[in-house]
């Protein structure tokens, strides 16, 4: 087996006897990236710099790295170099990782596919003419494709999970609080995690363990211990509690939605079975705000969005508009010319809902109703220890086929946002394909700050399987 | 026929050693953006995190200031572009702000009144912009220093009422230690609302909001003309426009405001960067005790403790540090009004041109009561004394060494005085006549002769009787018919 | 809720992107469908409902007031599509 197909774990056991060095890692994953880069793109930039001496990781574009271009796949940050690094970046540095590539995705984590990338859209390692998913679709397909061992990406909406599960590998998306926020361009504050992207739920273990922990630079960060997740993993699941949202599995009362899709159901079924073959107890629940989700949280994201792209106005950094005849024309042309259609959609969506007169109505009504969302979930915990069910209704689409419909889009997002609204953490693991070859992926959600629960019960079913074992044929 | 209703907002800067939301120093005047950090520049990923003392030094003004401090609060988004606002959004507290529901109490010729301050809030303050000709430069060394905004009703009645509230104002914030409150040095900064009314109703005309007045004189030189601006354009049957004016000191006029011709849509939500405040009523109370004396209650203590005038009091509370430094004088000498008289007199002539303060200028109560105790006991005149006073301002030298040193003592020696004044009396035999004529000025100038030939050392009093005495007695001795 | 290419316009304005006709009357359309599915969430009862602005339930988080060192004034610039004498440069702003 060539060295870029391997996992860390197994990487990291070769490198402790010895049997290879840290340049042979590297080294394989570049031959790999020359061989199939062309037909995947999934980075925006490849480092091809000196002295590695560490375990190779790949960056989402939307996370600081001091001195290097970090430009959220936009126009408008063209060029721009942090003068710091994201804490999460100096965590890696400070365990000896090597960051060598930053990954494509839509811009500003604006999407589901990665077609918004204002460079060009990724492609998925299984299909070349389907997408890899989104917003962190450069970080997902690069695992799958053997041109990363591991990533970070940043999940807002499930911009980790979805890709995840459309690449056929494990992504988490972390309880908020739990990796800090310094460092990544925000998209919406009370929703963004950086979070692991992995060959196996081991690896994602060790890199959830890295990037965690209370950071003093980030009030919303959480100050509680980082257990070892590796105490998670060989465990049985026998008579955990596993419940299954009814409202996942039925039509949704939206004209543009058509629900899960009928083959991915299937495969979703069997999954479930073997859950229930592992002892685990398996349950109907219900979510029943499940259906409002999308709109509450195309309030609360867009609204938050505007606010935080703000900033990029072409005075401290980014390619400013040049022969404005004063001020005011400098920053519209300047956006105008910066931000794509997804990204100039969102700031005014965003700035509609909380323009005067519509504070109430939209704003504080989406708040209100993002608390009986996570109402719903605290229900459920109380009598079951994690949520099951489909990360996307489908699989992977084809490239193109939804980027003209921006609902038909949001839609998609169904059963990963109520996650980030209700602040709980969910992994996405491989459960299997659909006819046309693409993988379907299996989200696991539980409360707060028990990210050890999903390991668990993640790794129990991988181990009982081969889905992650699988690889593209390219 | 109008009367004038003003509502001021002043900006405080909180006197912490780091920004509000980063630990990059404040310091005035540093070298353009060498005072600036990813947080505070709005760099994309960067991230507040509030300052600890902020919220202290907030709650301590705002229970100074007599209002309810929130036990629940947080902070907002503030949406809006301007080159200054390095994240084109300011976070400030929008509808649950720091304190609600207070008052000021001021003092307008001598007649007492209660400010009432709807809300004290906390915010960070914007960069600097410079403008030159062509263009503008920015500078976001201020950018994210914590400021307290103080919003009063609108129960401000004339510029002079204006005027007592800000000094009022400055006063008890400069007490707490929370704020230096130099308008010079952009500290403090103040805004006024303001709008005329018919006398005797009760709605409220359309206000201009007016803005760039660097000091407390500024702040009622423009209300003075931006009234009668207003007058001129009721009587006239027009309309006030609502709008933002510009003081301009060079013309002394105010100018529409071309940049907010419109009405600002700010779109405040709840900052999902920073979690809220809790304060409980435990640590409410602690800092309210531990407030120090506010300037009102001092005075009114000096007046009643130290028999002061209240014109006296009001000077020496003006600083603390001056009010402290009259109380351990009078500690040490029971002369309280002398005391007083030279603190507010020469100290604080001293002070002036020295361009100082008391504190920095090193002066020990011990040294000024021991000048104090050399005048009362009529070892110096007060004019002597005065030049003691510098000389122990500029060399740090004991008033008792100084006056030996150049020879100042009070010379009250009977036998000498009237050798000195049989001198004088020689010489100036036209003054002795018309003085003995009736001419009361006549004395004054000799006691002056006598003053100046003794290089000031005479004691002016003794001189002055002994003149008397020896001129009557000349003359009533040609009275009683002597040949 | 019609949202008219006018109405758009005064967002745009208040984003400061200078949208062209095009795209006034695209975006006309789609917010208006969007809007139109979000406005899904007046069916729901929330009155006793408080929002929730912060999903982890922090409170009172500071730091404290000691000095961290700033960026150096090259750093601080070193991004800046134009400067001056140490400042950033931007077109004259009138007031």
């Amino acid at each position: 087996m060539k060295l870029w197909e391997l996992t860390a774990h197994e990487l990291l056991k070769k490198l402790a006897h010895q049997e290879i060095s840290q340049e042979e890692i590297l080294s394989s994953l570049s031959k790999r990236i020359e061989e199939v880069e062309p037909k995947i793109k999934a980075f925006v930039r490849i480092e091809k710099s000196k002295g590695f001496n560490g375990l190779p990781i790949a960056i989402k574009d939307n996370i600081c790295i001091q001195g290097q271009p970090t430009t959220c796949a936009s126009r408008i940050l063209e060029d721009f170099k942090p003068p710091y690094d994201a804490t999460v970046i100096r965590k890696l540095k400070d365990a000896g990782f090597t960051i060598y590539g930053t990954t494509n995705m839509d811009e500003f984590a604006f999407g589901s596919s990665c077609e918004n990338s204002c460079y060009y859209p990724t492609r998925n390692p299984w299909n070349p003419e389907y997408v890899p998913g989104g917003s962190s679709g450069g970080s997902a397909a690069s695992v799958a494709s053997g041109e990363a061992i591991w990533a970070l990406g940043s999940d807002t909406g499930g911009s980790i999970r979805q890709p995840a599960s459309f690449c056929g590998i494990t992504g988490l998306k972390p309880t908020y609080g739990r990796v800090s926020r310094y460092g990544l361009i925000a998209f919406a504050s009370s929703l963004d995690q950086i979070g692991p992207f992995a060959r196996d739920v081991e690896d994602c273990c060790l890199l959830l363990k890295v990037i965690a922990g209370h950071d003093q630079y980030d009030s919303t960060s959480a100050n509680l211990p980082v257990p070892d997740y590796r105490q998670s993993l060989g465990k049985d699941i026998k008579g955990i509690r596993i419940g299954i949202p009814k409202e996942y599995f039925s039509l949704v009362k939206d004209s543009r939605f058509e629900g899960i899709d009928k083959e991915v159901k299937i495969v979703m079924e069997e999954a479930i079975a073997q859950l229930k073959r592992l002892g685990a107890n398996v349950q109907e629940v219900s979510l029943p705000h499940t259906e409002y989700a999308v709109s509450v949280y195309y309030i609360l994201a867009t609204a938050e969005a505007s606010s935080n792209l703000a900033r990029f106005d072409g005075v401290q950094y980014g390619p400013r508009a040049r022969g404005a005849a004063n001020l005011i024309e400098m920053y519209k042309r300047t956006r105008q010319a910066g931000f794509g259609h997804e990204a100039k959609r969102r700031i005014m969506l965003g700035t509609y809902v909380l323009s005067h007169g519509y504070y109430e109505a939209y704003y504080l009504r989406a708040l209100k109703v993002r608390t009986l969302i996570a109402n719903d979930f605290a229900g459920i915990f109380k009598d079951f220890d994690c949520i099951v069910g489909p990360t996307s209704p489908t699989a992977a689409f084809r490239l193109g086929e939804k980027i003209q419909d921006p609902l038909a889009m949001y839609l998609s997002d169904i059963y990963t946002i109520s996650v980030n609204l209700a602040g709980i953490p969910a992994i996405s693991i491989p459960c299997g394909f659909n006819k046309a070859g693409l993988p379907v992926g299996l989200q696991i959600i539980t409360k707060s700050f028990d990210e050890e629960m999903l390991f668990r019960v993640a790794h129990c079913y991988e181990q009982a399987t081969l889905w992650h074992k699988m690889r593209p044929p390219i | 026929m109008y009367e004038t209703v003003i509502g001021l907002e002043v900006h405080a800067q909180l006197k912490t050693k780091t920004k509000a939301f980063c630990g990059c120093l404040i310091e005035f005047a540093a070298p353009a953006n060498s005072r600036s950090c990813p947080v505070c520049l709005g760099f994309p990923g960067s991230l507040p995190v509030l300052n600890e003392k902020v919220l202290g030094l907030g709650m301590r003004t705002a229970l100074a200031l007599n209002c309810t401090v929130q036990k629940f609060t947080k902070f907002d988004r503030k949406n809006y572009f301007y080159p200054d606002l390095p994240k084109n959004y300011q976070i400030s507290q929008y509808d649950l702000p720091l304190a609600l529901g207070g008052f000021l109490e001021i003092e307008v010729q001598q007649v007492k009144k209660r400010i009432a301050i709807r809300r004290v809030h906390l915010e960070e303050d914007a960069g600097k912009l410079i403008h030159e000709e062509d263009a503008s430069l920015v500078d976001y060394n201020r950018a994210g220093v914590p400021l307290l905004e103080i919003v009063s009703e609108p129960e401000i009645y004339s510029p002079l009422e204006a005027y007592e509230y800000l000094t009022a104002l400055k006063a008890i914030l400069r007490y707490l230690e929370v704020c230096d409150c130099d308008m010079e040095k952009g500290s403090l900064r103040c805004d006024a609302n303001i709008s005329l009314r018919k006398q005797g109703t009760k709605t409220l005309g359309t206000k201009a909001e007016l803005k760039n007045m660097n000091s407390f004189k500024a702040v009622r030189d423009a209300l003075s003309y931006e009234i009668k601006r207003q007058k001129e354009v009721l009587e006239a049957g027009d309309a006030v426009l609502q709008q933002t004016r510009l003081w301009d000191a060079l013309t002394f006029k105010t100018y529409p405001m071309r940049s907010k011709e419109e009405a600002m849509d700010y779109r405040y939500f709840p900052e999902p960067d920073l979690p809220p405040f809790v304060l409980s009523g435990k640590e409410i109370t602690t800092i309210q005790e531990g407030l120090p004396e506010l300037p009102s209650a001092l005075k009114q203590r000096l007046i009643s403790q130290y028999e002061l005038s209240s014109y006296d009091a009001a000077v020496l509370t003006n600083e603390k540090a001056l009010a402290n430094f009259f109380e351990a004088c009078a500690g040490l000498y029971p002369k309280a009004k002398a005391i007083c008289n030279w603190i507010i007199g020469p100290l604080n002539y001293e002070l002036n041109s020295r361009n100082t303060s008391i504190a920095a200028l090193n002066l020990q109560p011990e040294s000024l009561v021991s000048l104090i105790k050399l005048i009362e006991g009529q070892r110096v005149s007060n004019l002597a004394a005065k030049d003691i006073l510098t000389q122990m301002l500029n060399t740090g030298k004991s008033a008792d060494e100084l006056m030996k040193e150049n020879d100042l003592a009070q010379v009250s020696d009977t036998q000498v005085l009237d050798e000195l004044i049989g001198k004088i009396i020689a010489d100036n035999p036209k003054s002795v006549g018309s003085y003995n004529s009736g001419k009361a000025n006549a004395l004054m100038f000799l006691v002056g002769q006598a003053m100046r030939l003794s290089k000031g050392k005479a004691n002016p009093k003794l001189v002055q009787e002994m003149l008397k005495k020896k001129i009557e007695h000349i003359f009533g001795s040609f009275k009683e018919g002597n040949p | 809720m019609a949202i008219s290419r006018d109405d758009v316009a005064k967002v745009a304005h208040l984003a400061r992107i200078d949208l062209d006709e095009e795209e006034l009357k695209l975006f006309s359309k789609q917010l208006e469908s969007i809007v139109e599915f979000i406005d899904k969430l007046k069916e729901l009862d929330v009155s006793g409902i408080l929002p929730t602005s912060h999903v982890l339930g922090l409170t009172n988080v500071v730091r404290p007031d000691i000095a961290r060192d700033s960026l150096p004034g090259e750093a601080v610039l070193s991004n800046a599509p134009a400067s001056s004498k140490g400042h950033f440069l931007v077109p004259k702003v009138i007031e």
